[in-house]
């Protein structure tokens, strides 16, 4: 067993393709924690997991999860991690019967017991073939399979994409059931952030293969404010702080860093931004200042 | 014990959970010597992360409401610790500065306020 307090560490990875690349992707995850992989759709979110669970390999650098590279040791590496993706991935014509028995056969810590429990509680047929299931209860399966094999590890990509609010609801509980003994954590990626935003830790948000913000969730809400107010009312100052200015007709929105709320007038709104408006308008800085250069 | 979280409040989620136990311990609705849910049930009770509860109990730790032991939990200290007096201290004051600045707000003169002051003491007993 590891002694380390990490449970997965992303050390300096990269990842080259033909039209994209994934760059310097740095960062630990300590055990009993939720991380929250943010950015837009092709930013780089299911690469990153891809790298992690060994789909595809790292053009550099390293992942260790509980300790371990894959190269190290792959079995023990891959029977860490549970993986969720955002597509079903048992074929259509399969009953939840014949595919306990695949599991049960692929994995080491499968636990027939643990399965069944889940499904009676979640009123699942295991006649049932899995084509008449409806995507809550696929989602609902796929945990099952997860879950009931001892893993270290939750990576979900897009897993709560479609689910209706009570199901979305359910699978937060199951998260935090999961990383409440402190020896275990979830990644998950999602460009709806605020389906699981209330339970995230901390917060990565890539860009096109980039870093743009990484910090515990707390401390990103905190380091900004959501700005309203008319554009002629903004001084050079405060127009150079903010940070994605999104117009309409009547006034702008951006974010501002809270250290320079002394900035504010009471011509301006301000509020709490949720993790989806900081991303927003970070992309929307983003933009801006390329278009900028380009007229440079 | 009792944690309402919500959205539309001005405070950040762990200043409302720390905010609202202390209230609860400084009326007594929490009493001294219990212990408190772990950080972690906690978060999986309200919904909330981790780190938020820390920081609301190591808020609360600092400012002498709580004592955290490793296995034992945390703890609600008695009110006669120094720091607690003080945090007491602090709101009693509170409220008699909001007290004056209304009285002197419509130009009530201090000898009437006080009269009032006097009168609810009487009442209370």
């Amino acid at each position: 067993m590891s002694e380390s307090m990490e449970l997965l560490e992303v050390r300096k990875v990269s990842k080259h393709y033909k039209n994209f690349s994934l760059e310097d992707i740095d960062f630990v995850l300590p055990k009993g924690y939720i991380m929250g992989y943010v950015g837009q759709n092709g930013a780089g979110k299911s690469t990153t997991l891809n790298l992690i669970t060994n789909l595809c390999k790292c053009s550099e650098g390293e992942i260790y999860v509980d300790g371990v590279t894959c190269s190290k040791d792959a079995v023990r590496y891959k029977e860490c991690i549970g993986y969720i993706g955002e597509e079903f991935y048992y074929p259509d014509n399969f009953t939840v019967r014949s595919i306990r028995g695949i599991l049960q056969n692929f994995y080491s810590s499968f636990s027939v017991e643990k399965f069944d429990g889940m499904l009676r509680e979640w009123k699942l047929s295991e006649k049932m073939k899995v084509k008449d299931f409806s995507r809550g209860m696929k989602v609902k399966l796929m945990f099952a399979s997860v879950l009931a094999r001892d893993t270290k590890l939750l990576v979900l990509d897009e897993a709560t994409n479609g689910l209706d609010p009570v199901v979305r609801l359910d699978v937060l509980k199951l998260l935090q059931e999961y990383i409440a003994d402190g020896e275990r954590s979830v990644i998950f990626s999602t460009h709806i952030l605020s389906d699981l935003e209330q339970i995230a830790d901390y917060i990565y948000f890539i860009h096109e293969g980039r870093k743009i913000l990484y910090d515990s969730k707390d401390e990103m809400l905190e380091n900004y404010l959501l700005v309203k107010g008319e554009r002629r009312a903004l001084s050079g100052q405060l127009e150079r702080e903010l940070i994605g200015i999104i117009d309409n007709a009547y006034g702008f929105e951006a974010v501002l860093p809270s250290d320079r709320a002394d900035l504010l007038t009471n011509a301006f709104q301000f509020e709490k931004p949720t993790i989806d408006e900081i991303v927003i308008h970070y992309i929307k800085q983003i933009e801006t200042e390329r278009k900028g250069h380009r007229v440079l | 014990m009792r944690i309402i979280i919500s959205n539309q409040s001005e405070l950040p989620i762990y200043a409302q959970i720390r905010e609202q136990l202390k209230e609860q311990i400084l009326n007594g609705q929490i009493p001294e010597g219990s212990t408190l849910p772990s950080i972690r049930q906690l978060a999986k009770e309200i919904g909330v992360s981790v780190i938020t509860t820390t920081r609301a109990y190591s808020d609360l730790e600092a400012e002498g409401f709580i004592a955290t032991m490793q296995g034992k939990g945390s703890v609600v200290l008695s009110k006669d610790n120094s720091m607690l007096q003080e945090q007491y201290l602090l709101r009693i004051e509170e409220g008699l500065t909001t007290a004056i600045e209304t009285a002197r707000v419509m130009g009530m003169p201090d000898h009437e306020l006080t009269g009032i002051f006097q009168n609810l003491l009487c009442e209370k007993e």
